[in-house]
């Protein structure tokens, strides 16, 4: 139901946008490709940020440094209900959004669809959104370097909504 | 801030890995990255160009503006320096939409869209606005109503009730979105 929702809200808008434009007299692809013409250059504006984020993160993953993080921060987890399986999740989903979905697959295939960890992590998957590179494609598009207080916003956020997500899921079950 | 997380994270995870004998994987895992985010960035040009065509189209047909005529009263209550009805109102409103409903691909070119019309307003256009860090707080925070690609996954591994995580997850976004909030304002207000 909520399916066949989401299936049609994009087919309608495209023809929304449509019928509007003609009615109001627009010149229907001299617009489109005007406004389609700056993809490119946002596409070639962000692309140096989000290379440099992927880098960093791909070596602090590959170094075993992210490992020995979740093993630092698990102990002092633990005492918060949330359990070990799921705190790689919480640091890969702020990092990388592919990252976090492979890991979810992997906890989902190891344990089963329905089981708690499963459920959480699907839950935080669900919940938060990659902050480094939401920043990199959004500051790195319109050429901003100095982020300010973007950054630990959107971390500080990240967290809260991790917590919130493992204790969601211990409530609703 | 960001710059010292790039350090970390790179010099950090090079010395790690050179400490613990795996450097051969970080040198590895430098060009694989670069090529992440090469994929990724060209991943979104055809879902940008496509949509900034469209949007193109929507703004010379007024639906714009008109999204942000209705919207404002609401809207400018989270960006109280955006004037009423300005360009940036109806993008930020397609933009909040688009997430919610769960269209990350249609959400990405009108946030895009709205940080654009917030930066003519930049004064310093290398420095962020509080503005736009509000809108990339309600962006990292992500509100998301049907977590699609999650249920998804969970039918795939036969999950009884693949749902059930619905719940969970419109609690816990609400939570970071309104925590992304009100630290944000508490941010702004701190902030020199």
């Amino acid at each position: 139901m909520i399916g066949t929702i989401t299936a049609f809200v994009i087919p309608v808008w495209i023809v929304l946008i449509l019928c509007v434009g003609l009615m109001r007299n627009v010149p229907l692809v001299t617009s489109f490709v005007a406004g389609a013409q700056e993809g490119f250059g946002l596409t070639v504006r962000m692309l140096p940020h989000v290379v440099a984020m992927m880098v960093a993160i791909a070596v602090f993953r590959a170094s075993g440094a992210l490992d020995a993080l979740v093993g630092i921060a698990a102990p002092w987890l633990d005492p918060m209900g949330i359990p070990a399986q799921v705190v790689p999740m919480g640091l890969l989903r702020t990092m990388t959004g592919a990252g976090s979905i492979a890991y979810a697959g992997d906890v989902i295939a190891q344990y089963g669809p329905d089981a708690l960890w499963s459920r959480m992590v699907a839950t935080i998957q669900g919940s938060t959104d990659t902050t480094l590179y939401v920043i990199a494609v959004y500051f790195g598009a319109i050429g901003v370097t100095k982020t300010r207080y973007a950054l630990p916003v959107g971390l500080a956020a990240d967290a809260v909504g991790f917590v919130a997500a493992v204790w969601a899921c211990r409530v609703f079950s | 801030m960001l710059h010292i997380l790039w350090f970390l994270l790179l010099a950090g995870g090079v010395v790690y890995g050179a400490v613990h004998g795996r450097i051969d994987e970080v040198t590895q895992a430098v060009f694989s990255g670069a090529q992440s985010g090469v994929m990724i960035c060209f991943g979104l040009l055809s879902v940008l160009v496509f949509w900034l065509g469209m949007m193109r189209i929507a703004q010379e047909g007024g639906i714009v503006r008109a999204l942000a005529r209705v919207c404002s009263p609401l809207v400018c209550r989270l960006f109280p320096s955006v004037p009423r009805g300005d360009p940036a109102i109806g993008y930020i409103v397609t933009n909040v939409c688009a997430n919610v409903l769960g269209l990350g691909n249609a959400a990405t070119p009108a946030g895009m869209k709205a940080m654009e019309e917030l930066q003519k307003r930049n004064r310093s256009p290398n420095e962020a606005t509080p503005a736009m860090c509000t809108l990339l707080a309600i962006n990292t925070a992500s509100l998301t109503l049907i977590p699609t690609t999650m249920i998804g996954l969970r039918m795939q591994a036969g999950s009884q009730s693949p749902t059930d995580i619905i719940v969970p997850t419109i609690v816990a976004t609400a939570c970071s979105l309104l925590f992304a909030l009100l630290i944000d304002r508490w941010a702004q207000k701190s902030a020199p």
